[in-house]
């Protein structure tokens, strides 16, 4: 369980003026855990950037509130659940789903979307642990898939990469958008007397702990810190608190998560600057020999609180029988700012509510990392290859860069009837509010970039992100961050982690999109260490017309154009990574002035009446693999040049995989124009050939070299990696 | 103007799907039935899909028996149209208003992808502005949708020409004689694992598809004039 640190005991027996009880510990224990307090990343998150007109509710709160214009607002907000994943994929993985879900719950909205961004260790047949990681991936997707589905919420996309960073452990980062009128949104207010109502699943003992067993290294499976799902619970509960909030009866509320009783009653009563006075005895319970500790740290899942005026009353009990859910008044709002818990009048804790949310901050060190030195002093080229094909198919069986189909096939993403383009068509997902506006998503990480350098590598994954909802001509409505690293308390780790968050401040304030909410994961380490620094970035925009999206579909006889410059920079590209086995390099830089000069390029070009018909971003794998991206999609070859592209590489291997920022490649049926328009963009640019009306992928590289690959040979590698590697493994 | 019921009960999730088509794209009288209220007042019951009860026990089986079930029988003895999608479908057969049963599907796994169904039957009230053999588009997204029963009912339903729609080539799930939907003997109840509802919005069509499946409502409104 989570001690804490002298420093604390002592900062909190001082402000007690007393010794605190064991109970009162256990409380302070949970919401003081790193996961719970943020004590050593609050500092640092403090300077991200979150002002912007349309953002109602900012980081601090279960979920950002964005306002959408009529009236409408949209809410975003995402999660881990990484620990009880790696130790109970299906469950940890569910119910991380289920609290996701409850945060856009909380705000009074309906949630409509579900994302996910995933990572396990290598699963390949070749690796030493790809049965674990293969068995961690397979039920992962599974508890996913069936919490959400259940829910009745679509989910539409996301990401998985694999890295032996994460052998027998994982990632799970899953996040959700709500959607709802701007007058329906929770206000979050109290008063002296207003009830305070616990409702849904009964306290019990899984989950004890949770937030403190998330809060330091993986070093044992404590099975018992890990939540028990129940979707359906959460369902009817979701369709009671959804008819409360139209039936306006609910002043305040908060899912309960992490930290449990503990955090949802100090964080709410210092939210609302109010006090609370709760009797232990009236909260449900399915173990009759419960412990008022284990009450109060318990994580089960599914239960929500909820503050309403006491002449609500009626009218809510009346919608919680209907929907037949367990409730019960559990105390009442008081204006002493203290959380007081008492059982049948003895009081059994009391303190202010203030300091039990406010855990006292740390200042952690930081130091540049022994690894980073390592790997500068020992890094070479590697040598130069000759068989381009087999490294192309090399890459498209890698499970990092592979069809997603086995994934995504399990989730409903279609229920909600606003799912305007499916998973794995588009770069951005794209979600219907109505017949003049669309939401577009994009959920991005890359570790293997930001574990050779966390500051570009972060960088990296927003500029990928704003490149990707940018395909969609899309303007940027907000980011949603979710840091995860390894141990705060190692200052090389820590060193990862602030300059991480200082390349999304750095991104963020110069591209004037503000952050809407986060989440910071530490202490992702096993026995094995720790994991590669892995930042998530959710990125969401909005656009007003459908008619103008573009997918990566392109047509017979269209000429493919690239924009950007293709440089030497394959630091942590799956080519290095994935077919040569090696780690290091100089990772893609970003740079901010031609980033934003060419997403404002690409926007102008999406909104022009048929000037391009397909457009995809260059990332993973290379120039190469998102072209090949593009003819898998459409069914049609394409015959390009290399000598063309724009470029400042020394070798063919590094132009075809390197994975620079700021490219795209489009298809238009209009050159001259393009290239007229282009020119005076003053962006590096270049017709590099045509689509095909046969099956033919041809590379011309020079006089010698001509790469040739046959389109049905590359659509079944792409698409079948995946349940080949699932095949007889059940 | 006939009045179109959707039922909820507890753990639906496709109800507001419905109420969207027919309302917002059809300019139907629609309204919800929460599963312990009265169906009198309704021309024709849709059971949308979702996981009533959590699919429990087995997926349906607990709403089949709740009291609003046995309204729904009689209600299907009077002729009234009743459709089950997906859920519903199960519903349908764990009520015994249709043959058969559905199970897990081949691939033991859940599927969610647009399909392509044939019309075997188009003298339904659900099927009635389709021409016989013709196609449509359709988004399926089910774990148990294999669609079984003992060869001598499937005997009798092909001779009663109870299939009304039939995947093509491409059969997701494994269904015997690819049965995407049945009706009952006199026509009036089908169930069917596709959702129409999904398919039925042009905006959410994907590239290669359309949104013919909007027929089947049609058909029902066509049927209620």
């Amino acid at each position: 369980m989570g001690i804490l640190s002298d420093n604390e005991y002592k900062y909190l027996k001082n402000n007690l003026g007393r010794t605190p009880n064991e109970l009162e510990l256990n409380i302070i224990s949970a919401e003081w855990s790193e996961h719970c307090s943020y004590k050593s990343s609050k500092k640092h998150i403090k300077l991200l950037p979150t002002q912007s007109k349309s953002l109602i509710v900012g980081p601090g709160y279960d979920a950002g509130v964005i306002d959408v214009g009529d009236g409408e607002v949209v809410t975003i907000h995402i999660e881990s659940h990484n620990h009880p994943s790696a130790v109970e994929p299906y469950g940890g993985a569910a119910t991380g789903v289920g609290g996701v879900l409850r945060d856009i719950l909380s705000m009074g909205t309906r949630p409509i979307a579900l994302y996910n961004a995933l990572r396990f260790g290598n699963i390949d047949s070749k690796t030493k642990d790809g049965g674990k990681n293969l068995w961690l991936f397979k039920n992962v997707v599974r508890g996913i898939a069936d919490y959400g589905n259940c829910m009745g919420v679509p989910t539409l996309g996301g990401e998985v990469e694999f890295d032996e960073s994460f052998n027998e452990y994982c990632l799970v980062d899953v996040a959700s958008i709500g959607f709802s009128k701007k007058d329906k949104i929770i206000g979050n207010t109290a008063s002296k007397g207003d009830l305070i109502i616990l409702a849904g699943n009964a306290t019990g003992i899984d989950g004890i702990h949770g937030a403190s067993f998330a809060s330091k290294n993986l070093e044992e499976e404590n099975r018992s810190a890990v939540q028990i799902p129940d979707p359906f619970l959460e369902k009817i509960l979701m369709e009671a608190t959804m008819e409360a909030v139209d039936r306006a009866c609910i002043k305040s509320m908060k899912d309960l998560g992490g930290g449990g009783l503990s955090c949802c009653l100090s964080e709410t009563a210092d939210n609302l600057n109010k006090g609370m006075m709760i009797d232990l005895s009236m909260v449900p319970t399915n173990l009759s020999d419960i412990t008022d500790i284990q009450i109060m740290i318990s994580e089960s899942q599914e239960r929500m609180l909820y503050i309403i005026d006491p002449n609500m009353k009626e009218k809510f009990f009346e919608i919680f029988n209907k929907h037949e859910i367990t409730f019960a008044i559990i105390g009442e709002v008081t204006d002493d700012g203290e959380l007081c818990i008492t059982k049948k009048n003895n009081i059994l804790a009391r303190m202010p509510a203030k300091l039990i949310a406010h855990a006292p901050l740390l200042e952690r060190e930081t130091y540049y990392p022994s690894y980073l030195k390592e790997i500068k002093k020992s890094f070479k080229s590697p040598a130069i290859i000759d068989d381009y094909e087999n490294s192309i198919y090399q890459l498209l069986s890698d499970p990092s860069i592979c069809s997603k189909k086995w994934v995504y096939q399990q989730f409903d993403h279609e229920v909600g009837v606003r799912t305007v383009t499916k998973p794995g068509e588009s770069d951005s997902s794209v979600v219907k509010l109505n017949s003049e506006k669309y939401l577009t998503f994009s959920l991005d990480g890359n570790s293997k970039q930001c574990y050779l350098d966390p500051y570009n590598g972060t960088l990296g994954i927003l500029a990928e992100s704003l490149r990707n909802i940018s395909c969609s001509g899309s303007k940027p409505l907000g980011v949603v961050d979710h840091l995860q690293f390894g141990n705060p308390e190692n200052k090389e780790v820590f060193w990862t982690f602030v300059q991480s968050i200082t390349a999304i401040r750095d991104f963020c304030n110069f591209m004037e999109i503000p952050v809407v909410g986060g989440k910071v994961s530490l202490y992702n380490e096993t026995s094995n260490g720790s994991i590669k620094p892995s930042p998530v970035i959710g990125m969401l925009g909005i656009i007003n017309s459908k008619t103008k999206m573009r997918g990566g579909k392109f047509g017979p006889d269209e000429f493919i154009f690239i924009i950007g410059t293709t440089k030497e920079d394959l630091g942590g590209s799956e080519y290095f990574e994935y077919c040569l086995n090696l780690t290091g390099g100089q990772v893609p830089i970003v740079d901010l002035d031609i980033l934003k000069q060419t997403i404002e390029v690409i926007k102008s070009l999406v909104n022009q009446d048929g000037l391009i018909n397909a457009i995809h971003d260059c990332s993973k794998g290379g120039l190469v693999i998102s072209l090949l991206e593009m003819a898998i999609q459409s069914q049609i070859g394409f015959n390009i040049s290399t000598t063309k592209i724009p470029n400042e590489c020394s070798r063919l291997d590094y132009l075809l995989f390197s994975e620079s920022h700021n490219r795209f490649l489009l298809t238009t049926k209009n050159p001259l124009k393009l290239a007229s328009y282009l020119d005076n963009m003053a962006i590096p640019f270049a017709n590099i050939g045509i689509t095909q009306s046969t099956k033919e992928c041809i590379i011309k590289a020079n006089d010698k070299e001509n790469i040739i690959l046959d389109l049905v040979k590359v659509t079944e590698i792409y698409n079948n990696c995946l349940n080949e590697l699932f095949k007889g493994k059940s | 103007m006939a009045k179109i019921g959707i039922t909820v009960f507890p753990g639906s999730n496709c109800e507001r799907d419905v109420y969207y088509v027919l309302k917002n794209l059809l300019n139907v009288d629609v309204e919800y039935i929460w599963y312990k209220s009265s169906v009198d007042n309704f021309d024709s019951i849709i059971i949308p899909g979702g996981f009533t009860y959590g699919d429990r026990l087995r997926a349906g089986a607990i709403a089949a028996h709740s009291e609003i079930m046995n309204k729904i029988v009689e209600k299907a003895e009077d002729n009234v149209p009743i459709l089950g999608i997906c859920n519903g479908f199960q519903i349908l057969v764990e009520s015994q208003l249709l043959p058969g049963a559905l199970i897990l599907n081949d691939s033991l796994e859940f599927i969610c992808k647009w399909v392509n169904v044939t019309v075997a039957n188009n003298r339904t009230p659900f099927t009635n502005l389709f021409d016989k053999e013709n196609l449509l588009s359709i988004p399926i997204a089910h774990g148990e949708g294999k669609y079984v029963t003992e060869p001598n009912i499937m005997n009798e339903i092909k001779e009663d020409n109870q299939i009304v729609l039939q995947y093509n080539d491409d059969n997701p799930n494994g269904s015997l004689s690819r049965v995407a939907a049945i009706c009952n003997k006199k026509g009036n109840v089908m169930g069917m694992m596709p959702h129409p509802e999904r398919g039925s919005d042009p905006d959410l069509v994907p590239e290669g598809f359309d949104n013919r499946s909007i027929l089947i409502f049609k058909s029902l409104i066509n049927y209620l004039k």
